[in-house]
C-alpha cells in the first residue's frame, strides 16, 4: 500500500514577524537610533499637535459678530466670519459680488463641456479662450447692459489672487511657445533677442518686475496714453511668467526626437506647419505638469502684489489684521489664508502629478 | 526669391530687429519727454546727496546724514549677508529633512512630509508675516525677556553678548589663520601619502584638533584680550550686546524653512537616483553604512542634486527682496523703495537693483557651475 506524502501544516509565523507588533519593530524601533528618532517625533507632535487642536478646535469661537464674542481663550474664527466677504471679493460691493460668482459658474459650464461628447471642442475652446474672458471682463468692470461700472481699484481678495494667476499663465502662454521657439531657432537675431528677455527676466525677482510695472511704464508712455494699475501689475506678471514659460516649453521642445523633426520636414510642412501640426502638440504635451507648476508658483507669487499697494488675499487679510476691534486675531487670518493658499496649491500639485501618470506615453527620453 | 529658406530667414530678422529698434527707439524718447516734463535729471549725482532717512540694520557705519550712495551700500550688505546665511541655513535644513523623509523610520518619514508638503505650498510672503507679525510680535517685552545663559530673547529680538577685541587679539587672528594653513597642508601630505602608500591617516579630526589647539594657545599666550559686553535688560529696554532685530530674524526664517522644504526634495530625488546596485557593490567590497554613504552614495547623488540646488539658491537671493515687506532694510526697501520716493529716480533705482540682482545671480550660477565641474563625472 503506498503511503501518501501529507505534509504537516505550515506552522504560524512567529508572533513578532506579522501584525501590529512585527510593523512596530520593523518601521519604529528597528535600532537604538530608531527608537530615539521615534520617541524625538512623538515628544514634537506632543509638543505641537494638542496645542493646536486645543487652540483651534476645542477653546475656539466660531461665530460671532464682533471681538467680545470671542471668550473661550481659543482661536477667534468669528473673525473670518465677519470679513469673509472682504476676503472673497475684497471691496466689491456686496450687492454686485453675484458677478463674479456668475463668471465662476460660466466658466465651470464652459469647461465641463468638455465632457460631452458631441460638442465640437474646437469651438468651445475658442468661446473659452476669445469670447469668455470679454464677457468676463464686463462683468466684472460694468458699464454695460446697466451693470453699474466697479473700479478696478475695488477688486481684491481670492478674486484678485485668482484672476492675477490665471490672465497671468493664460497670457504669458502664448507669449511663452514664441519665445520657446525663438530661443532654439537657427536665426542670430530672433535666437539673442529671445536670449536676451528670457535671461533677464529670469535674474530679477519679480518685486522689481512689479515696481517696475507701476513705477515705471508711465515714463515709458506717451502723454495721455496709460493704464490703470491693475493693468500694469498684470502686464509686469505676465511678462515675468512668460520668461519661465519659455524655459518650461524649451524643455519640451528638447525631449521630442530629431526624427519628428526631420519627418516633418521630408513631409515638405513649412517651419510653421510642421511646428504647429507635429511638435508642438507632443511638446505641449510632455510640459504639462511643468505648467502646472509654474502656475502654482505664479499663483503663490501673486501675493507680492500687496507690496505695490493691491490688496489680494494676503493683502485683505493684512488689513483686516490692522482692525482695532479685532485686535490679537492675526494668527487666525494667516491660518485662514494658509489654508486656502494650501488647498489650491496642493490640489494642483496632486493634479499634475496625475496628468503626469496618465499622458506618459513612452515619448519622454530618459 | 522669396521661397529661399535663407531669404526668407534674413527678411524676418530685419523686421524684427526693425521692430525692437523702433520700440526701444518710442520707449526711450518717451521717457526723456517724460523725465523733461516732470524736471528729474538723469544719472547718478543724487548718490552724494544725504539721504535723511534711517535705516534699523547697518552693518557698516551709517547715520541719518549718510549719502544715498551710503544707504545703497548698506542696502547692499544686508541683501548680501541675508542670502548667504539663508542659503547655508537652508542647506542643512534641507539635507536633514531629505535624508529624514528616505529614513526607514515611519514617523519620521510622515513628519518631514508633512513639513514638504506645507510649506512648499505656502506663498512665501504669507509664511514671513506669519513669523513677522505672529510669532515674533507676540514675544514679551524686554523687561520679561526668555533668558538662556547670556542670551535674550523679547520682541526687538534676540541679544547675545558683543565680544570686544582688545590688543593683542591679532596675535589670536594669526594663530587661527596659522592653524587653518597647517590642516591643509596635513590634509594634502595626507592625501598624498595615502595614495602612494596607501595608508590612512585621520586628518580632519587631527586637523580639527590642531586648530583648536593653536588658537586656544594663541589665546593663553596673549592673556585672553577679549570681553564681553553682555546684554542687561531693564524694564523698558535692553542695553549692551549685540542684537539680530525681528526683521532680520523673520526674513532668515522664512526664507530658510521654505527654500529647505524644496532642497529637501532635491536631496531625496538625488540619492533615490543613485541605483540600488551601486550600495549592494559597496557593501560587498566590505564598506561600513557610513562609508557607503560618504564614499559610494553621496558623490553620486551630488551630480543630480547640483543643478536645481543651483536655481534653488538663485530663488533664495531672489526672494530675499521680499523682505521688504516686513521692513528688513534689503535693497529693494531702501532702493527702489525708500530712495525712489524721495528722489523720484526711477530709472536710475530700477535699473541699479536689476543690474545688482542679475550679477547675484550669475555670480551664484557661475560658482556652482565651476563647482558641478569639479564633481562631474570625469571620463576617461
Amino acid at each position: 500500500m503506498a503511503i501518501e506524502f501529507k505534509p504537516s501544516p505550515s506552522l504560524p509565523p512567529p508572533v513578532n514577524s506579522v501584525g501590529a507588533l512585527a510593523w512596530l519593530r520593523q518601521n519604529l524601533l528597528s535600532s537604538p537610533l530608531n527608537v530615539f528618532l521615534t520617541l524625538f517625533s512623538l515628544y514634537v507632535l506632543y509638543l505641537l499637535v494638542p496645542p493646536i487642536i486645543e487652540w483651534g478646535l476645542i477653546n475656539a469661537t466660531f461665530s460671532g459678530d464682533s471681538k467680545a464674542a470671542c471668550t473661550g481663550g481659543g482661536a477667534c474664527w468669528a473673525f473670518i466670519g465677519v470679513y469673509f466677504e472682504q476676503f472673497m471679493y475684497g471691496l466689491y460691493p456686496s450687492e454686485e459680488t453675484w458677478r463674479i460668482n456668475l463668471s465662476l459658474i460660466l466658466l465651470v459650464l464652459l469647461v465641463g463641456a468638455f465632457a460631452i461628447k458631441t460638442i465640437n471642442k474646437l469651438y468651445l475652446s475658442l468661446a473659452i479662450i476669445l469670447v469668455y474672458p470679454v464677457v468676463a471682463y464686463f462683468l466684472f468692470a460694468g458699464g454695460v447692459f446697466g451693470l453699474t461700472v466697479v473700479e478696478t481699484s475695488l477688486w481684491g481678495g481670492l478674486f484678485l489672487t485668482t484672476l492675477l494667476g490665471v490672465v497671468g499663465i493664460v497670457a504669458s502662454f502664448p507669449l511663452g511657445v514664441l519665445l520657446a521657439l525663438g530661443r532654439r531657432s537657427d536665426m542670430p537675431v530672433a535666437k539673442s533677442v529671445c536670449v536676451v528677455f528670457i535671461e533677464t527676466i529670469r535674474a530679477v525677482p519679480l518685486i522689481t518686475i512689479l515696481f517696475m510695472a507701476s513705477v515705471m511704464i508711465p515714463l515709458f508712455l506717451p502723454d495721455g496714453m496709460n493704464f490703470n494699475k491693475l493693468m500694469r501689475v498684470l502686464i509686469g506678471i505676465t511678462l515675468f511668467s512668460a520668461a519661465y514659460m519659455a524655459e518650461v516649453i524649451r524643455g519640451g521642445l528638447q525631449a521630442i526626437p530629431k526624427g519628428q523633426y526631420e519627418a516633418a520636414d521630408a513631409m515638405g510642412l513649412t517651419y510653421w506647419q510642421s511646428m504647429i501640426l507635429v511638435i508642438l502638440p507632443q511638446a505641449l504635451k510632455l510640459v504639462i505638469p511643468g505648467i502646472v507648476n509654474t502656475f502654482i508658483g505664479l499663483f503663490k507669487d501673486t501675493t507680492l502684489v500687496y507690496i505695490v499697494g493691491m490688496f489680494d488675499l494676503l493683502g485683505r487679510i493684512q488689513a483686516a489684521n490692522h482692525d482695532a476691534n479685532w485686535l490679537g486675531t492675526t494668527v487666525e487670518g494667516y491660518a485662514f489664508a494658509g489654508f486656502v493658499y494650501w488647498i489650491i496649491c496642493f490640489g494642483m500639485s496632486r493634479y499634475s502629478m496625475a496628468i503626469e501618470r496618465k499622458l506618459e506615453t513612452g515619448h519622454k527620453r530618459n | 526669391m522669396l521661397n529661399d529658406a535663407g531669404t526668407r530667414a534674413l527678411i524676418f530678422q530685419i523686421l524684427l530687429l526693425s521692430i525692437v529698434v523702433f520700440v526701444g527707439y518710442f520707449l526711450f524718447t518717451n521717457l526723456q519727454n517724460n523725465l523733461d516734463n516732470r524736471g528729474i535729471s538723469t544719472g547718478f549725482a543724487f548718490f552724494n546727496e544725504p539721504a535723511g532717512f534711517p535705516i534699523l540694520i547697518h552693518l557698516i557705519e551709517y547715520t541719518d546724514s549718510g549719502t544715498y550712495g551710503r544707504a545703497f551700500a548698506v542696502a547692499l550688505i544686508n541683501t548680501f549677508v541675508i542670502s548667504l546665511i539663508g542659503i547655508v541655513l537652508a542647506t542643512i535644513i534641507g539635507v536633514i529633512v531629505g535624508l529624514a523623509r528616505l529614513s526607514n523610520n515611519w514617523l519620521v518619514a510622515r513628519l518631514a512630509t508633512v513639513y514638504v508638503e506645507t510649506l512648499r505650498n505656502l506663498p512665501l510672503l504669507l509664511q514671513m508675516f506669519f513669523w513677522y507679525f505672529a510669532v515674533l510680535a507676540a514675544l514679551p517685552a524686554p523687561g520679561d525677556s526668555y533668558e538662556l545663559a547670556d542670551f535674550l530673547l523679547n520682541k526687538r529680538g534676540i541679544y547675545s553678548p558683543n565680544p570686544i577685541f582688545q590688543d593683542g587679539f591679532g596675535v589670536v587672528v594669526a594663530g587661527f589663520i596659522l592653524s587653518i594653513i597647517a590642516s591643509i597642508a596635513l590634509v594634502v601630505w595626507a592625501k598624498k601619502r595615502q595614495t602612494k602608500t596607501g595608508l590612512w591617516f585621520p586628518a580632519y579630526w587631527s586637523s580639527l584638533g590642531l586648530i583648536i589647539a593653536i588658537t586656544f594657545l594663541a589665546l593663553i599666550v596673549s592673556g585672553f584680550p577679549i570681553e564681553f559686553d553682555i546684554p542687561q535688560k531693564s524694564r523698558f529696554n535692553v542695553s549692551g550686546g549685540m542684537v539680530l532685530p525681528p526683521e532680520f530674524v523673520a526674513v532668515l526664517i522664512a526664507l530658510s524653512t521654505y527654500t529647505g522644504a524644496f532642497i529637501a526634495e532635491i536631496v531625496r530625488a538625488g540619492i533615490l537616483s543613485v541605483n540600488w546596485g551601486q550600495t549592494e557593490a559597496a557593501r560587498s567590497l566590505g564598506l561600513r553604512d557610513s562609508l557607503t554613504q560618504r564614499l559610494i552614495v553621496l558623490p553620486q547623488a551630488l551630480r543630480v542634486i547640483i543643478p536645481p540646488l543651483t536655481s534653488q539658491y538663485l530663488n533664495l537671493a531672489k526672494n530675499s527682496s521680499l523682505g521688504a515687506a516686513i521692513a528688513y532694510p534689503e535693497l529693494v526697501s531702501v532702493v527702489m523703495g525708500t530712495t525712489l520716493n524721495q528722489t523720484g529716480q526711477a530709472i536710475e533705482t530700477i535699473g541699479l537693483c536689476m543690474l545688482v540682482y542679475g550679477s547675484l545671480s550669475l555670480t551664484i550660477s557661475m560658482f556652482m557651475n565651476w563647482y558641478n565641474k569639479k564633481m562631474s563625472l570625469i571620463e576617461r
